[in-house]
């Protein structure tokens, strides 16, 4: 025999209540968790890193002995499509380096200028506020970092990121040593022993090297920068108002990416 | 019961039937392999802890390893400071608990770069006979080498 009416109602009235229960006990439990953290790790003492590219003595070649210089140091391979592209440092055109600054009447010297781009490490990173794992999170010295064993793949952080520093892996990038053509593109794969590949379905970018920071060592680029044009590239501590950075700041012009977001990079372009 | 035979014999057949894998390899048990040692990591005698609890708890170790290396920023090891050691211990159960403190003693004290692809791979370069061997006896396979580039290996 089925329930009886009143059995119904009670039983209706009780998982009403718990079905309401649901967004109620995590306001009241747990208040705020159900929103995306909004929380901006405060600014800790200590270091601060950014980095310089000094656009007037930067070119094209040095450009690409940076791309290169990252790329096989992190051993990210060249998928051969722009659709797959995994790019850790790249280069771009005014135009779409500071779409913000776009004047049809720019001097021509910036007009036909190239850029060189990575991650802004922004001060508020508005990847780290999506990411659900906190696979990507602020470290204290201001390095938007990367947990790759963390990483689910959402892609929330490159939907979040204004400045598509973020690439995803599609497929296993370890398919280069497969596949005849992409074994072409990418010889020597991969060029660094003493550094993991990623996995199909985690999204990576730059880190300003903590590796070798760790070894008191520049990033990659940077060292590979100022052995062809000594200047070209300057990373140092932002806090610290003796710093190479600091200095170049204090005397240069620079300008930085789409600061009207308020995300606040520590990627400057001397101009 | 009708056709009580039938019943009886067709359970019988059944039993048999989905039980013959268990006797068909019964006392054929596959010895669990030891891991070998290159000549390297023999000559280095001490891993980073006791060999009899890096055996137990290695995985612990570097997944410690990967939080503190990667998460905190601490990149290198120091034996004389074993921190990751306590943190194990208040982890895991009771039970083994006193196992591993009884299996742990301080090894010689030493600096090591936190890195299983570096630090690990560079004494124990042989990963068939030292790590795949009992992973695949234990049925068990680690992602680490989905990202961590393997050794290459002399046939």
């Amino acid at each position: 025999m089925g329930i009886d009416r009143r059995e119904f109602l009670k039983v209706a009235g009780l998982s009403a209540l718990f079905g309401l229960g649901g967004r109620a006990a995590m306001d009241i439990l747990a208040p705020g968790e159900l929103e995306a953290s909004a929380e901006i790790p405060p600014l800790k003492k200590g270091k601060q890193w950014a980095m310089v590219v000094d656009a007037l003595k930067m070119d094209e070649a040095v450009m690409d002995k940076c791309i290169e210089a990252c790329h096989h140091e992190h051993n990210v391979p060249d998928l051969g499509t722009p659709k797959e592209e995994i790019k850790w440092i790249w280069k771009e055109d005014y135009e779409h380096t500071f779409p913000d600054q776009e004047n049809p009447y720019i001097a021509e010297e910036f007009e036909h200028k190239t850029f060189l781009l990575m991650c802004n490490h922004c001060t508020h990173p508005p990847c780290v506020r999506v990411c659900p794992t906190k696979a990507t999170w602020q470290r204290e010295d201001g390095i938007v970092m990367m947990d790759q064993h963390r990483c689910i793949g959402c892609r929330f952080c490159m939907a979040a990121c204004p400045f598509g520093a973020r690439s995803f892996n599609w497929g296993d990038p370890r398919r280069v040593l497969r596949v005849a053509e992409l074994k072409e593109l990418n010889r020597g794969f991969p060029w660094n022993h003493n550094y993991p590949t990623r996995s199909k379905g985690v999204v990576e970018k730059c880190t300003f090297c903590p590796e070798r920071l760790a070894k008191g060592m520049l990033p990659a680029c940077v060292e590979a920068a100022n052995k062809v044009k000594k200047g070209s590239m300057i990373f140092g501590d932002l806090a610290d108002p003796e710093s190479e950075v600091r200095e170049v700041l204090r005397k240069r012009y620079s300008i930085r990416r789409k600061p009207e977001l308020g995300t606040e990079p520590k990627l400057f372009f001397a101009i | 019961m009708y056709d009580g035979w039938k019943i009886i014999v067709g359970l019988i057949v059944c039993l048999a039937f989905f039980t013959f894998p268990f006797f068909y390899d019964a006392g054929k048990a596959a010895k669990a392999p030891e891991p070998v040692l290159t000549p390297k990591a023999k000559e280095a005698k001490e891993c980073v802890a006791p060999g009899a609890y890096m055996k137990r708890y290695h995985m612990q170790l570097l997944e410690d390893w990967r939080n503190t290396a990667v998460r905190g920023g601490e990149r290198y090891y120091d034996t004389g400071n074993p921190t990751w050691h306590l943190r194990v211990m208040d982890k895991i159960a009771d039970a083994t608990a006193s196992a591993g403190e009884r299996l742990y003693k301080s090894v010689e004290r030493k600096v090591y770069y936190k890195s299983l692809q570096v630090t690990c791979m560079d004494c124990h370069s042989n990963k068939s006979k030292f790590c795949d061997q009992c992973h695949n006896y234990m049925g068990i396979a680690p992602y680490c080498w989905e990202c961590h580039i393997e050794p290459e290996e002399k046939k």
